[in-house]
């Protein structure tokens, strides 16, 4: 018999009380991703071509550059927190599913990072010439 | 944290009989997991490509072509025919993937704001959402195709 009062056994063990806020940001990502991603397909079909000098010209305008940044936000933003859920249900001991989390905010974080400086570049003059 | 494996675990699959919703919320997580990772590195490629001038430009529009199921007139030997086929194979998967996770996020939307849980209802937009998912892939290559021919 253990020296433990009800209390003492459960604490700890409820929710983090943050799974309101992740699951309301995973539909908010969701909804913003939907719109720019259909922006995205709608603006490189209307392109006459779809060689370097053209998208590169394209993306460099604010009205493009702007938007194709917060689509990278909302898209990694969705996917990072989808692929954590998936990790948070499939995977049942706490060493590997520590691992995967970390690993998933770590890349998406990196691919973002990398997509955001690409748009950066090419809008800020860099690599449009 | 203690687990006793003898617990019951919920979704118990084995004994659960398949419908197309169950297919759908199980194709979600799939889709959503292959678009987050395949989908996602095509994504950043195409941007760091785009940043790094016309020649990585061009062999990422290479790549593209291969998933994109470009040359499929060109004389292949066997071992091109196999190639070709999977890497056309991990495109059209790709865009089918994008239309149907597509098409169940927003049907999760709808349920979210509590309608559509009606048996008959949710089964109907479950099988909706395959179906608009496989002609919205078939639309979407066939105006691919269309437009390289003319082009």
């Amino acid at each position: 018999m253990k020296m433990e009062t009800p209390l003492g056994r459960v604490r700890g063990l409820g929710s983090a009380k943050a799974g309101a806020h992740h699951w309301w940001l995973e539909r908010l990502t969701a909804v913003a991703t939907l719109v720019l991603l259909v922006w995205l397909v709608v603006s490189l079909v209307r392109m006459p071509d779809l060689d370097h000098r053209t998208v590169a010209e394209w993306l460099a305008s604010p009205l493009a550059a702007v938007p194709m940044l917060l689509l990278i936000i909302g898209m990694f933003w969705h996917l990072k927190m989808g692929l954590q859920v998936v990790v948070e249900d499939y995977v049942h001991s706490d060493g590997p599913k520590l691992a995967w989390i970390a690993l998933i905010n770590f890349l998406s974080l990196f691919g973002a990072g990398l997509a955001i400086f690409a748009v950066l570049k090419i809008a800020l003059g860099a690599g449009a010439g | 944290m203690h687990r006793n494996p003898s617990r019951p675990m919920s979704p118990h699959l084995t004994i659960f009989k398949w419908g197309p919703h169950m297919l759908v919320s199980i194709l979600h997580r799939v889709t959503g997991t292959g678009l987050a990772t395949l989908g996602a590195a095509l994504f950043v490629w195409w941007l760091v490509a785009l940043a790094s001038g016309p020649e990585a430009y061009a062999g990422f529009t290479a790549w593209l072509g291969a998933l994109g199921g470009a040359g499929f007139t060109v004389e292949k030997d066997a071992w091109e025919w196999i190639k070709y086929a999977f890497w056309a194979a991990i495109g059209i998967g790709l865009t089918w993937a994008l239309f149907q996770h597509m098409l169940s996020g927003i049907r999760h939307l709808v349920m979210d704001i509590g309608a559509g849980y009606e048996l008959r209802a949710n089964r109907l937009w479950a099988v909706m959402t395959l179906v608009g998912a496989l002609l919205l892939t078939v639309l979407a290559w066939g105006a691919m195709i269309l437009w390289r021919m003319a082009a």
